[in-house]
């Protein structure tokens, strides 16, 4: 018996506590990721570095309350750095637009263009970003590390393994699930909101309604530097910020999207958890695990490891090519192919 | 017209590597030129698929390092014992991979729609996987514990190391078919982001397969299709030549070298161009653009537009991975974490986009320019960042900061100059003809 | 003067012309239909009034007001509605999302008018919260025809409102059409089934090649023998 909640604490400590948390913020970037495609029809491949931007401005103002000495107690800092962020990166997300997408869109561009675009502001993010506060890693959490600790539980209860959660990962969940009910609330009852859906459903239709695409746009790119930038620092927080992983995140994000039907918001959060949970179940070493749930004798020798973590991104992939090749338009039936 | 700017630009680009040459280095200039040529060979790769059939590939980078595997395999000298101890073992673990895989393919087309199916492929996945697994890993494990400090891998075949740029073609070749099977004919975007996924899979493969590739251990000192300076410092005719030259014989020998580099590629390149060309003015090359232009009417009209596209998916692959083994043959070493996106996917994107999406010479020219550029960027950034920042004190923060992060510019600059030549000159520096 | 003009109009989407200097015109209240043979230019001459293609001669005027020059979307500020063929709801939205959006435009209370909608659809009022994709073929065009009355427009144009319904719902629209018309609604639609909808128009377009063949009111229309053997099947 003591053998079994050990063996379900041990899972939980690191498996399932972090994949929710990482669920989490895979799930606002594909959110951010799918409303693109709804609303502007492309896969818009700055998306990961449009987080580390919005990321890095977070960071600099927390450090700037650091440096004054304001802070939130057992919360990051961090918190109050998210509206500067927001702002900086919708900012730039909406100069990038007038700059750059809106005159593909009066042309009526094919979707590819839009593509390559995206990667021009992809470069242009990832210079900025790697001129501001360079490539290496950094760390920027503060405030109280756990909510709960492992070895506060153990003794606690007297078992051999614990479950510790950490702000970050408390935080994460908390963050987004608010985040994604508001979207939600903003999707379904406000105006504007349904007129966004509206023109993703049938753009042509929108216009003869008198719904304005500028507007529209203008307020798809606004909640995606909202998006963007909560996912991009609670995934800092919870691990490190560093410009690179952030581009890595793409394919998993990109993943999460897809399987969730391109275009569907609700689908991108089930996408980011399917995507988060496979990824780290697939390259957990299962070897403590087994050891707890049969006889003595039966323990493993090797990790029992399905996958080496070196290739967690190959399980995001393997996802992505299974859906492509047996339901092409995701879990929940978004834009068709 | 067309012929005239042609020349004007490729002149004007010989001008700027010759003023390399005369005020930086000849080194330095051959240098740029050897990395032009095979960037140039890259950019045709691409552009066969992107000019010619508007495919868009954002996993350069993988097929590249493919080419770098072949060389690996193909050049290095074999490792005593490896072979015996796990070589087949792995073989074996990987063959008895592909076979489940194989059936499971075999048995979804062959059995009736429903759960049965169903079970059977699962249980032919996991079967199959754990199999492969149970041959696979003690087989490189033995072979990774072989004096892991100098080898600890399999090797090569001890062949010469241009027969890998072929094999390097036809790895990539390999893997461009598996996905353009699964992505093509499915949205533009799908193929994007499954190339970008295969690509980052194939560096992790690299980086973590040490038994094939020694991972970030680094493959180096790998043979040369050309001589060794040092052997060429003691060779009588050569130090001839440089008398004759009245050049020191050491400096001339690198020089040399690159030069012989130089040679080989420009025949590759060359070859490969010669290739594109007739390949674009053949029927088949006009039904691809055809397609291109309207894949609609192609369709209409009975055309296999999927088919088409993974032809020309493949074969665009194959470029890559043969250019992706020259540069590698250049290096004269592997190093799996040198495989960057920026640098080998969207700098080769730019090269395109630049140069002239549809022309085989505005490949090749954009190929030229745009790595001109990324290497010249980084001394103009320093420059121009010294002048920036000469009013500020030596130990200023700012200023140390400016300089240290002149090099992240040049990301910028590209980023600048694909968005303006998309905007406003969509058609590249030399556009396709019409 | 008329109510709805469309005068002389020649042009098409490229360089070649599809109409060639064609007259539409509705009064208050009326229903003009527009029939003919496949590529006639029917819809192409609806869609010219509703300004989704330039004419290079010709002009429109709405109620004696030239509206040649304006877009689509201030052609529905100006009262005129039109429900496309194909794709004329939005998919993921509900019935009643529809109809809001279609009153986008509107800042006053709507809740009447999508009363007045149910009134004429009364089955869409029991499928409502229902999303607009998973409804029938039929139930889908009168939530795109509720949602053109959304704006309480003065002119509702139709393109094919019956194409791929079946002939019972195709009667019931027309009915629907009817009692939108009396409520003062000039109604303008294109139909591939013309003998029905030349029955319940006040006034009948035989369209060819471009150009007008025969104008007249409906009846006289299905009287006229050359009109019956060429267009109506004898």
């Amino acid at each position: 018996m003591e053998d079994l909640l050990n063996a379900f604490f041990l899972m939980s400590n690191f498996v399932f506590v972090p994949a929710i948390a990482y669920g989490s913020q895979l799930a606002l970037g594909a959110v951010g990721v799918t409303l693109v495609y709804g609303i502007l029809r492309f896969s818009n491949f700055a998306h990961g570095d449009i987080m580390a931007f919005g990321t890095m401005v977070v960071i600099l103002f927390t450090w700037l309350f650091q440096s004054y000495g304001i802070n939130l107690g057992p919360l990051p800092t961090a918190i109050l750095a998210l509206p500067f962020g927001i702002i900086a990166t919708a900012i730039f997300l909406l100069g990038s637009d007038k700059f750059v997408y809106k005159f593909y869109r009066e042309k009526k561009a094919i979707p590819v263009t839009y593509l390559i675009a995206s990667v021009g502001i992809m470069f242009v993010l990832n210079g900025i970003v790697r001129f501001i506060i360079g490539p290496n890693d950094q760390r920027f959490a503060d405030g109280e590390r756990f909510i709960i600790k492992a070895k506060a539980m153990k003794q606690y209860l007297g078992t051999a393994e614990g479950v510790s959660i950490k702000v970050s990962q408390g935080l994460t969940v908390i963050t987004a699930v608010i985040v994604v009910m508001a979207l939600f609330w903003f999707l379904n009852k406000t105006r504007t909101g349904k007129s966004m859906r509206a023109f993703s459903d049938n753009e042509d239709l929108a216009l003869l309604s008198g719904i304005s695409p500028d507007k529209v746009v203008s307020v798809t790119w606004i909640l995606v530097a909202i998006l963007a930038t909560i996912a991009g620092t609670l995934y800092g927080l919870d691990k490190s910020f560093k410009p690179f992983t952030y581009f890595m995140l793409l394919l998993p994000i990109f993943a999460s999207a897809i399987v969730g039907g391109l275009g569907n918001p609700l689908g991108a959060i089930a996408g980011g958890f399917v995507i988060a949970f496979s990824e780290i179940m697939i390259t957990y070493p299962y070897k403590k695990f087994v050891a707890y749930i049969v006889p003595g004798d039966w323990k493993p020798d090797g990790l029992v490891q399905l996958l080496a973590t070196d290739y967690k991104f190959a399980v995001s992939f393997i996802i992505l090519v299974l859906v492509l090749l047996f339901k092409p338009t995701g879990i929940f039936a978004g834009k068709s192919v | 017209m067309t012929l005239n700017r042609n020349i004007l630009y490729f002149t004007i680009m010989a001008l700027l590597l010759l003023g390399v040459g005369l005020f930086q280095s000849w080194n330095v200039s051959l240098s740029i030129l050897n990395l032009c040529l095979i960037s140039a060979i890259m950019a045709l790769g691409v552009n066969i698929q992107w000019g010619y059939a508007g495919l868009f590939n954002v996993g350069i980078m993988g097929f590249a390092a493919l080419g770098g595997l072949a060389a690996v395999l193909v050049a290095m000298p074999p490792i005593e014992g490896a072979w015996d101890k796990g070589g087949w073992g792995a073989l074996g673990g990987l063959l008895l991979a592909v076979i489940s895989i194989a059936l499971a393919v075999f048995t979804y087309k062959k059995m009736k729609i429903g759960k049965y199916r169903t079970i059977s492929i699962v249980a032919i996945c996991i079967i199959g996987f754990f199999l492969s697994r149970y041959i696979f890993g003690p087989a490189t494990h033995a072979i990774e514990s072989i004096n892991p400090a100098k080898s600890g891998y399999l090797g090569g075949l001890g062949l010469p190391i241009v027969i890998s740029w072929p094999i390097g073609g036809l790895f990539a070749g390999i893997a461009a078919w598996v996905i353009g099977k699964i992505t093509l004919g499915l949205r533009s975007d799908y193929l994007a982001i499954a190339t970008l996924g295969i690509s980052e899979i194939i560096i992790a493969v690299l980086k973590h397969e040490d038994w094939m590739t020694r991972g970030v251990k680094n493959v180096i000192g790998m043979p040369r299709p050309v001589p060794y300076e040092v052997n060429l410092q003691t060779t009588e005719w050569f130090l001839d030549m440089s008398n004759w030259f009245g050049t020191d014989p050491v400096g001339f020998s690198s020089i040399f070298v690159k030069i012989c580099y130089a040679g080989l590629f420009i025949v590759m390149l060359l070859i490969v161009l010669w290739l594109s060309e007739t390949a674009l003015k053949s029927p088949w090359g006009r039904m691809m653009r055809a397609i291109r232009d309207n894949e609609v009417s192609a369709n209409a009209m009975g055309k296999n537009v999927t088919k088409r596209h993974l032809q020309v998916f493949v074969l665009g692959s194959v470029v890559v991975g043969i250019a992706g083994a020259m540069l590698t043959t250049l290096d004269g070493q592997l190093t799996p974490t040198s495989y960057q996106p920026l640098r080998f996917t969207f700098l080769i994107w730019i090269m395109v986009i630049v140069g002239g999406s549809g022309n085989n010479w505005g490949a090749i020219l954009g190929g030229f320019v745009i790595w001109f550029f990324w290497i010249e960027a980084e001394p103009l950034g320093l420059l121009l960042m010294n002048v920036i920042t000469s009013g500020m004190s030596e130990d200023s923060g700012l200023r140390l900061h400016l300089i240290n992060s002149a090099a992240h510019m040049r990301l910028m600059t590209m980023g600048i100059i694909l968005l303006l030549v998309l905007r406003f000159s969509p058609r590249g520096l030399l556009p396709e003809k019409s | 003067m008329s109510y709805l003009v469309g005068d002389n109009m020649t042009g098409g989407y490229g360089a070649a012309d599809i109409l060639h200097g064609c007259n539409i015109i509705a009064e208050k209240g009326e229903i003009a239909v527009i029939v003919g043979p496949n590529g006639a230019g029917k819809s192409t001459a609806m869609k010219a009034i509703f300004g989704m293609l330039n004419i290079h001669t010709g002009s429109i005027l709405l109620d004696g007001e030239n509206i040649t020059s304006l877009s689509p979307q201030a052609r529905v500020a100006k009262g005129m509605a039109f429900v496309p063929q194909t794709s004329n709801v939005f998919p993921t939205m509900s019935v009643e999302e529809n109809l809001e959006m279609g009153a986008f435009l509107r800042r006053d209370d709507i809740s009447k008018t999508m009363d007045e909608v149910f009134d004429l659809f009364p089955i869409l009022k029991d499928k409502r919260s229902q999303n607009a994709g998973e409804l029938s073929g039929g139930q889908r065009q009168q939530v795109a025809v509720g949602r053109a009355l959304m704006t309480q427009p003065k002119v509702l144009m139709l393109d094919e409102p019956t194409a791929g319904v079946s002939p019972i719902v195709m009667d019931e629209l027309f009915d629907n059409i009817i009692e939108v018309a009396r409520t003062g609604i000039t109604i303008l639609m294109v139909e591939q089934n013309a003998r029905q909808a030349l029955n319940i128009a006040d006034k009948g377009y035989v369209m060819v090649q471009g150009r007008n063949k025969f104008t007249d009111t409906g009846q006289v229309l299905l009287n006229n023998p050359e009109v019956r053997k060429s267009f109506l099947g004898g």
